[in-house]
């Protein structure tokens, strides 16, 4: 375990994460010691996220060591696809029983390798180390070692038990085994000056294939795509890239960074969602490519395929652009995507009229903001019933989220588009672009919605649900603008910190009693910001809109009293 | 009688069970106003809600007790306590399941002292129900977590009816399995309300995952059984259990209240649901109705017409216990050869099931012995679809999870009439993939070997 937290702590101080950056050394050192909140959580753990991030390696045999649940619950559920191997679709674990809990499963995991390379023989195996033989003290380093020497053959421990934390640090995790045990540890035929790696994109539904063509015919290679649609030795010799793409997610950051540091690989962050970000990645590659030794002339090629693609786009987007004229979004998403998506989403002519940024990083907050305008709509935490609300009062015709929240949609007979990991269409670059365009267009004007609406005949339109659920909410607000006390309770008890439970009134009163003025301040006195800090930016809002505090400075404060 | 064998692999490939706990958190989501909470890290709950979103396309009420490393290490007390709190408090639920997971079970974390305690710290709680399943992952399989789960619910909120109460006539208690669909427990209830009972299911996943569009949104389970009703059940007149895995909640009833139990082992297939009816007519004392005259007529002329396209096929078949043994039954009376047959778990119907041997094991298991004994029809869950494509074979989907075709909830195997639409089903399977597959070529009826021979004949000739 020791080895484990270590990693975690050098994952945690990670200097290209810009949320680590931003916190005091004491801070950094206690790492995303955010606790998950019992009965309120949701979410994937540690092992999820390590499996996401490699299992779109396709001819590696990704064995699980745990009990049936972490591979039996959940495997094939991934949309990844492969241009080759299939190996990456067929399920392996250990299954571990009760004798093994008691007496160790090292055994059965060293013959559960040993059978794999006997019947499907593939270049590498994964294992995957998950709660259970964490907690028996099964040391999958050892194991794979041995494996490793007995068999001539890359097995590759990832440790990841799901109780040290997320889904992301899960990703991270991952990408650390990458960089220990895989990165580095082969050499490529041959190289070219426009070799170039793509971190953290997963293929998707072949996402990367609607880009890929792009970059095949300004004869840029993408000598390793980490992971979607890899290839072990792809990964493997990746080190000998000229530049890397991080694609928008800061999942595998770490990646990125170090091979930049060990290998001189330098990188930029960028995303093929949406025109103008396509065309902005597509000239940071080449402007790269060029700056490492590429021929100069990339640069204008590349500048001929942006302007032909643009074109083509545009003028397929066109015809839509009246169709959506006064339709309204509503993007349920986490993280990077709501900005790269908003940014297609304005591009065919849609209005926005909210977007989470539950899991954006500041920065992302910062680009939303760039795109939305200073009031922009962002939304930390919806109910569904909120949700619903804002579909239902036609603030929203369409919700464009992950497959979680679609029956809030579906059940309240609004359009949606699933816009994340499960989904079935590919939305990347131009093509993709277009593609989602028309998956709005025949979502907003199909005819079903006219007919789901329509109450049942007997019934009384009146007093319907919909109606009903649309009263109560509208009864809820009446009742706190007529009473202001307790609308005051209910704007007080708005929770801030999601993480460590803390909600506006709270950080309000320590504010004022102590006179605080900085999120550290607000910190120590109430907790609030004490788990993964995505509410700094809420507290900073908070701080500044409360008047006068730079005049209470001076006034002796209740601790100063004490 | 079949021989049960024991897979020895130390490599599960290609999983067909899948674990325990949620198996007890879908029993859990058949009751009204309940909260499934697994005792674990946040990925247990996790790969379980992704796993029943995608099969019954319903938002899936399910929270963690989020157990972190430390958490683990120490015991999980703590994240109990808070989240029976957090849960009590923001989701307002009528009833929180808790099963444990591998994880607790490892470090053993006493769950059942736990609710004691929060239960003396906090009045609110004292006589809210609460209901603990231990669910390890590391053994048995989904079935057998609901089993548990069922009987546990039964143990716990059936009251035991005092020595002067009267039991009453109309009032059966149904206790399906968990091979059963929200469709299959509609079918029922409509089958004993035909007959003027009044069926109490236990669980109920009819009522709340049967794709229907909810009154408001609420973060519990909608529809299934009340608490209030789970609680009268012992007065009922008779239990009637659906599948074998059903005996023990079945036995825990009459154990708790009296009520003597009736266990149908499936109900799919003629003599089962002949059986079925004549129980029904016996205890209501009400004669069948003409309704299922008909449809027992239209079963057998289902069963006439199929016989011909599923007598003979050799068929290769992987689902947990009940579900196998209620399936490759009805299949074996039509004609159907049960060649290779998978399971996940122990059962007592594995050595009743009409077939040579049963295998414990996985998909690769089942695709292997499928390939090896020419099986030209595959039914399993939609894990199989890899194997099917590889096999080149028809394939039907039964059992949970099915995620990649609709209506998972309302496929029915059971009554006459759920028994006629499968073998309707699975006979058009296969008619379809003959005319796709199979249409005769001029060679067709060739042997290898004269094929072999006629090339270099053919070569001759030019």
């Amino acid at each position: 375990m020791s080895s484990l937290s270590a990693t975690i702590q050098g994952v945690f101080n990670e200097p290209g994460c810009g949320k680590n950056a931003n916190k005091s050394e004491a801070e950094r050192k206690k790492g995303c010691t955010k606790q998950l909140q019992p009965g309120g959580a949701a979410g994937g753990c540690a092992f999820d996220g390590a499996k996401i991030a490699l299992q779109p390696l396709t001819d590696v045999a990704h064995l699980v060591h745990g009990p049936i649940a972490c591979e039996g619950n959940s495997w094939d559920n991934r949309g990844a696809k492969s241009s080759g191997s299939n190996i990456w679709r067929t399920g392996f674990t250990t299954d571990i029983n009760e004798t093994d809990v008691v007496f160790g499963g090292e055994k059965r995991l060293y013959k559960a390798i040993k059978e794999i390379i006997e019947k499907y023989n593939p270049p590498a195996i994964f294992v995957y180390q998950t709660c259970v033989p964490a907690m028996i003290g099964d040391d999958i380093n050892a194991v794979c070692k041995t494996a490793r020497e007995k068999f001539g053959k890359p097995v590759i421990p990832i440790n990841s038990p799901g109780f040290v934390g997320p889904k992301n640090l899960g990703n991270k995790l991952a990408g650390e085994a990458l960089l220990e045990h895989v990165i580095g540890t082969e050499e490529p035929d041959y190289t070219t000056p426009y070799d170039l790696n793509i971190i953290g994109e997963y293929n998707l539904s072949g996402e990367l294939w609607q880009v890929k063509p792009l970059l095949d015919e300004l004869g840029i290679r993408i000598l390793s795509c980490i992971s979607g649609d890899g290839k072990y030795r792809e990964v493997a010799y990746s080190h000998r890239a000229r530049a890397s793409m991080m694609v928008c997610s800061k999942a595998m950051i770490n990646v990125a960074r170090k091979m930049e540091e060990r290998y001189g690989i330098p990188f930029f962050e960028g995303s093929f969602y949406g025109i103008t970000d396509s065309s902005d990645s597509l000239r940071e590659i080449a402007r790269m490519l060029v700056e490492r030794g590429a021929p100069g002339e990339l640069v204008g090629r590349t500048e001929a395929v942006i302007a032909r693609e643009e074109a083509r786009a545009w003028a397929a987007i066109a015809p839509y652009k009246p169709r959506f004229k006064g339709k309204k979004v509503l993007l349920i998403t986490g993280g990077v995507k709501s900005w790269s998506v908003l940014a297609a989403l304005q591009e065919a002519g849609l209005e926005l009229v909210g977007t989470s940024v539950k899991k954006s990083t500041k920065e992302d907050k910062e680009r939303i903001k760039e795109l939305m305008g200073q009031d922009a709509h962002m939304i930390d935490d919806m109910t569904p019933r909120e949700m619903y609300k804002m579909l239902k009062d036609a603030r929203a015709d369409i919700m464009l989220s992950g497959g979680r929240s679609q029956f809030i949609a579906l059940k309240a007979a609004m359009p949606w588009l699933d816009i994340n990991q499960e989904r079935h269409h590919a939305y990347m670059g131009y093509v993709g672009m277009v593609k989602l365009v028309e998956g709005i267009d025949k979502a907003l004007f199909n005819p079903i919605w006219v007919e789901v609406r329509k109450p049942a005949p007997w019934e009384n339109p009146e007093n319907n649900w919909q109606t009903k659920a649309i009263l109560q909410l509208n009864a809820e607000a009446a009742e706190l603008a007529a009473n202001p006390e307790l609308a005051e309770k209910a704007r007080r008890s708005k929770k801030i910190c999601n993480c460590k439970s803390v909600d506006l009134g709270t950080i309000e009163d320590a504010t004022r009693a102590h006179a605080l003025t900085t999120v550290e301040g607000v910190r120590e006195r109430t907790n609030a910001s004490g788990g993964c800090g995505a509410c700094a930016g809420r507290i900073d809002d908070i701080l500044a809109s409360m008047p006068g505090l730079a005049d209470m400075a001076d006034i002796p404060t209740l601790a100063a009293v004490e | 009688m079949a021989k049960i064998t024991i897979g020895k692999k130390a490599c599960a490939v290609n999983p067909l069970k899948m674990s325990q706990p949620i198996g007890g958190a879908l029993a859990f989501m058949g009751l009204r106003g309940a909260m499934p909470l697994l005792h674990g890290s946040q990925g247990c709950t996790s790969f379980g809600l992704v796993l029943f979103v995608r099969h019954f396309k319903e938002a899936i009420p399910l929270q963690t007790t989020a157990m972190s490393e430390v958490a683990t290490v120490l015991g999980g007390f703590e994240n109990v306590e808070q989240a029976i709190l957090n849960i009590y408090n923001r989701a307002k639920p009528e009833l929180i399941g808790i099963c444990s997971t591998g994880v607790t079970e490892t470090k053993g974390d006493d769950v059942e002292g736990y609710i004691k305690l929060i239960r003396e710290k906090y009045p609110a709680l004292a006589r809210f129900p609460l209901v603990y399943v231990s669910t390890p992952d590391f053994k048995d399989a989904f079935q057998d977590g609901w089993e548990k789960t069922v009987a546990r619910m039964v143990e716990v909120l059936v009251d035991k009816p005092g020595n002067l109460a009267r039991r009453d006539a109309t009032c059966v208690n149904v206790l399906p399995g968990c091979h059963l669909t929200p469709g299959d427990i509609d079918e029922l209830r409509t089958i004993i309300e035909d007959f003027g009972l009044e069926p109490s299911f236990l669980p109920d996943l009819g009522g709340s995952l049967d794709g229907h569009i909810p009154d408001e949104f609420t973060p519990t389970t909608i529809g299934g059984i009340g608490v209030e009703e789970v609680a009268t059940m012992g007065y009922a007149s008779w239990t009637i259990a659906i599948g074998e895995h059903m005996r023990l909640a079945a036995q825990a009833m009459e154990k708790k209240a009296g009520v003597p139990y009736k266990l149908f082992d499936r109900l799919c297939g003629l003599s089962p649901n002949d059986d079925f009816v004549m129980f029904l007519s016996t205890i209501s004392g009400k004669p069948v109705p003409v309704k299922y005259r008909r449809q027992r007529g239209q079963l057998i002329d289902s069963m006439l017409d199929g016989h011909f396209h599923l007598g003979g096929r050799k068929l290769a078949i992987g689902a947990e216990p009940d579900l196998l043994f209620s399936i490759s039954s009805m299949l074996h009376e039509m004609g159907t050869k049960v060649t290779a047959a998978v399971t996940t778990t122990q059962s007592p119907l594995l050595e009743r099931i009409a077939t040579d041997e049963v295998l414990i094991g996985d998909l690769e298991d089942l695709e292997t012995l499928a390939k090896d004994k020419g099986c030209d029809l595959l039914i399993t869950h939609s894990h199989g679809r890899q194997a099917a494509e590889r096999l080149k074979i028809p394939f039907y989907r039964m059992g949970l999870p099915m995620f990649d075709r609709l209506g998972a909830g309302h496929l029915m195997s059971v009554g006459y009439r759920g028994t006629r639409d499968l073998i309707f089903n699975l006979s058009n399977l296969i008619m379809a993939d003959a005319e796709e597959h199979h249409e005769p070529a001029p060679d067709t009826w060739r042997t290898p070997s004269e094929l072999a021979l006629e090339t270099p004949a053919a070569a001759l000739t030019h």
